[in-house]
């Protein structure tokens, strides 16, 4: 018997469950509906709920805990003679050995008597705990619809308990968004705190150079890995600064025509076709930048007798902006649309064309929204990953010069994560620390963002 | 108008209107060239669009023709079965490759030298060796017979053929020799090359080699990862937009999650990348590169956008419905199940499809969680290594081989396709079911 046939045979017995206590309602009632309290179904979905929870929620914890438990043990029964001086790691390797034995698939190692045992022991130890978990699961599902019909009184207020029910699991799957930033916090916390044991914070935010090479040996050349952040901000700045300059006026530009120029047929037609850049994926923009825009770029550089780099930062930039086009266009768009109607008749009123009108009324009143609006592009271009990671370069330059390569905090996570990676080494716990700073940069620049954003609106409502 | 003040008026205004027709071609200009500002942005980004999707369509065009050749191909019994046992088993140990070779040497019996022979024999994929295999496996009878079967040629070929390569560029630059060229024009003239489609892109795993290398595991991938998601994000999305928008108190923590779900709407999504990592890799020991672990964290990126759309469609739901429910006695949890949230569904599945589409082309927290290793088998189950559409882009995009660029914009463009496919489904929902109360 398997995890899914279990699962389907506890799925069965909650339908049983339903139906039972919907039955014994009618039953309860002599027939008579009406002099229960709730409707039929209710006392059904009451046993249903008493026969499932328990018995769904021992078959989680079980799936969770079990390699766990099953290891534990397997570790505690192995002979002295294979586990003789062994630390953590190997030992680690010794179990997986076991399971790929006990799986029949090939191992790393000489099969001995002992590992052969210990193998058919673990079988063993897997088919005693599913044969348990299946008896208890069981039993508890059986005994919750004892319990639950036993409940069951015509009296009996079902619908209340069930709608409680129902309330508290829509709440706890509310409450997942905040187990969601609780869980991104703590992560990228607790491995930055490791990270910043073996690097000081003060090296780490202030530190000019980045090459993060931790030796193999004490007297390898380079053996001191450097982890300085700013020449990675002052890249992501710089290709974010790029970005905006490309996506601000065109965005805001566009925002402006469709709002106050465009007919409404133009406009039915350009905002999807602008939007459509929003939802091309980026690995398609990074794409075009590694090899379109960046080989164009430099091309023109050449003819012009200028270096470009073929990871040139103007490329990853420019290309960023695109993607951020729609972004700025379409909050601009909300803001110029929130502004009222009567403080541009009134411009018009006084003699003013309708270029002036927006200039220097529209614009000026919908300015806190527009900034609050390019802060959030902002913080999506210093988040954005792949075309970054697909054209722009790897080494850490503190230069403000758009044509030579620069790396930004994004490409370093990626490429100190992407591969094998052992987790105490400070190179793969610092992608942990540009995480952290990437999560605070960002959230603080979408907070202040929203706030102006939001006083922004009630200022007209 | 006040008749005192008129005569003075007039006369003000006169001076004014002067000055204002003086300044007036200026200012239409000014006007005009504000105007033209505007649409030249528009005109920009939309060229832009267009510039993006023709190098794409273009680059991805030559993808979906193969060069492959009809070789005469002779299966010595002796070699491949000396007992004649028919057993396939026996069959598949045969050195296939050497057949392959044979049958090239035969067409250009004039080659001789060790190196030209190996030039030769490059000519042909190494996957032509594995098609005889199973061809022959197949039908053992085949076996002591010539047989003529089509077999792909090598990349370099290919990107020949297709006019990538041309013999124009240095003899040195490029990947394919000036005897091998000539070697081609004499197979063409033989009748024996064939340019069609090709169908190895749409049925086989990743490869080395880019003529024998498909994206079908990597679709397999992604609907592995996108069912896991869906799973995930869509009830746990509607049921948390249900409580905030109907059950939610007025309370601290209702601000607080309220809060943190427009907050994690714009975390970026490699953040999310290193959460999976740390949470579900290290804490809780999912297997590495697998749909199962790629499709939670995707899920976990996909569910403020769902419960944002979630509540934007239980909000439009008028609150006559949900008063004339409570009036005939329902409870306010019957109200919102049997009324609003039906009423309210279109709304939600469209969200959710919007969702659904943004996490398929999501590919940064998905290199964090491993799904960037090179995978030749397809998944069969949601733990199996695996990889998905954006991410094969990303990895033929850095691959040296120019038939491997062109495979990336392929697969882009059958992204795109389904990325318009499942915001065409979003609109059709739209349409057909959005009520105006």
């Amino acid at each position: 018997m398997s995890h899914s046939v279990l699962f389907l045979i506890l799925a069965a017995l909650t339908f049983a469950g339903f139906f039972m206590g919907r039955k014994r309602a009618v039953a309860q009632a002599g027939g008579v509906i009406r002099s229960l309290h709730s409707r039929p179904n209710y006392y059904g979905y009451l046993v249903a709920l008493w026969c499932g929870i328990p018995a769904f929620a021992l078959l989680l914890l079980w799936v969770g805990l079990e390699s766990n438990v099953v290891d534990t043990l397997l570790a505690a029964s192995l002979p002295d003679s294979l586990t003789a001086g062994m630390d953590p790691a190997s030992l680690s390797l010794l179990l997986n050995d076991i399971h790929n034995l006990a799986a029949g698939v090939a191992t790393s190692r000489d099969i001995n008597e002992a590992m052969a045992g210990a193998a058919d022991h673990y079988n063993d130890l897997r088919e005693t705990g599913l044969l348990a978990l299946a008896v208890v699961a069981l039993g508890v599902a059986i005994g919750g619809i004892l319990v639950g019909s036993k409940l069951i009184h015509p009296d009996l207020r079902a619908r209340a308990k069930v709608e409680r029910a129902i309330n508290r699991a829509l709440f706890i799957c509310s409450l997942l968004a905040i187990m969601i930033t609780v869980g991104i916090v703590m992560s990228l916390l607790f491995e930055s705190i490791r990270f910043f044991g073996k690097v000081s914070p003060f090296d780490f935010l202030f530190g000019l150079e980045w090459s993060p090479q931790t030796a193999l040996r004490a007297d390898q050349v380079g053996s001191s890995g450097a982890f300085g952040a700013l020449p990675l901000l002052a890249g992501t700045m710089l290709i974010s600064f790029i970005a905006m300059c490309v996506a601000a006026p065109i965005g805001l530009l566009s925002a402006i025509y469709l709002v106050e120029y465009a007919p409404r047929k133009v406009r039915a037609v350009v905002k999807p076709l602008l939007e459509i850049l929003a939802g091309i994926p980026t690995v398609v923009y990074g794409f075009f930048a590694a090899l379109t825009a960046a080989p164009f770029i430099r091309d023109v550089g050449t003819s012009l007798g200028l270096s470009v780099s073929s990871e040139s930062a103007l490329a990853a930039g420019a290309v960023m902006g695109i993607m951020i086009i729609p972004f700025v266009s379409s909050l601009s768009d909300d803001v110029i649309n929130a502004v009222p109607q009567s403080m541009r008749d009134g411009s018009y009123g006084l003699g003013a064309t309708q270029s002036e009108t927006i200039l220097r009324v529209v614009l000026p009143a919908a300015l806190p929204g527009i900034v609050g609006s390019m802060l959030l592009a902002v913080s999506r271009a210093i988040g954005e990953t792949m075309i970054v990671v697909m054209a722009a370069g790897l080494a850490a330059n503190l230069t403000a010069n758009p044509l030579e390569a620069v790396t930004t905090v994004t490409v370093q996570i990626v490429t100190l994560l992407v591969g094998d990676q052992e987790f105490d080494s400070a190179k793969t716990l610092a992608a942990f620390a540009l995480g952290l700073l990437l999560f605070c940069i960002t959230l603080a620049l979408n907070v202040v963002a929203l706030m102006i954003v939001n006083r922004y609106r009630e200022q007209y409502e | 108008m006040n008749d005192q003040n008129a005569p003075t008026r007039s006369i003000d205004n006169s001076t004014a209107m002067a000055a204002v027709q003086r300044s007036l071609g200026k200012r239409n200009r000014a006007e005009r060239r504000f105007r033209f500002f505007g649409i030249a942005s528009i005109g920009i980004a939309l060229a832009l669009l267009m510039v993006l999707f023709w190098t794409i369509i273009s680059s991805a065009l030559p993808a979906f023709t193969e060069t492959s050749i009809d070789l005469e191909i002779t299966l010595p019994a002796d070699e491949i079965d000396p007992q004649g046992s028919g057993d396939p088993a026996v069959i598949g140990d045969a050195n296939f490759p050497k057949y392959i070779k044979r049958a090239m040497y035969s067409l250009f019996p004039e080659v001789t030298k060790r190196r030209d022979k190996k030039q030769l024999a490059g000519l042909i994929s190494p996957g032509a060796a594995f098609k005889l295999r199973e061809h022959a496996m197949s039908d053992p009878s085949l076996v002591g017979t010539t047989i003529v079967l089509r077999v792909p040629m090598s990349d370099d070929v290919d990107q020949f053929k297709k006019g990538q390569i041309t013999a124009d560029i240095p003899e040195s630059d490029r990947r394919i020799s000036d005897k091998q060229i000539a070697w081609v024009q004499t197979l063409t003239d033989m009748g024996l090359v064939h340019q069609g489609f090709n169908k190895t892109f749409f049925t086989a795993g990743d490869s080395r080699e880019p003529e024998l290398a498909g994206i079908w595991g990597a679709i397999m991938g992604s609907i592995f990862t996108m069912i896991i998601t869906l799973a995930l994000s869509f009830p746990i999305g509607v049921a948390s937009a249900v409580y905030l928008e109907e059950f939610a108190p007025k309370n601290r923590l209702s601000d607080i999650i309220e809060v943190n779900i427009n907050n994690l709407a714009a975390v970026p999504s490699i953040v999310f990348g290193l959460l999976g990592l740390a949470v579900f890799l290290n804490f809780a020991g999912l297997p590495r590169s697998a749909p199962l672990v790629g499709g939670m964290v995707l899920a976990l990126m996909t569910l403020p956008t769902v419960i944002i759309a979630s509540r934007a469609a239980l909000k439009s739901v008028p609150p006559s419905i949900r008063e004339a429910a409570l009036g005939l006695g329902a409870s306010k949890a019957q109200a919102v199940a049997h009324h609003v949230v039906p009423l309210a569904l279109p709304g939600m599945l469209t969200g959710a499809i919007i969702g659904m589409a943004r996490a398929l082309g999501e590919t940064a927290p998905l290199l964090m969680i491993g799904m960037v290793a090179f995978i030749v088998d397809f998944p069969g189950n949601f733990t199996d290594p695996a990889t998905v559409l954006p991410v094969q882009i990303y990895l033929w995009a850095d691959a040296p081989e120019r038939a491997f660029i062109e495979r990336s914009s392929a697969t882009t463009l059958v992204l795109l396709c389904f990325l318009i496919m499942m915001n065409g489904l979003a609109v059709i929902l739209r349409k057909r079911f959005e009520r105006r109360w």
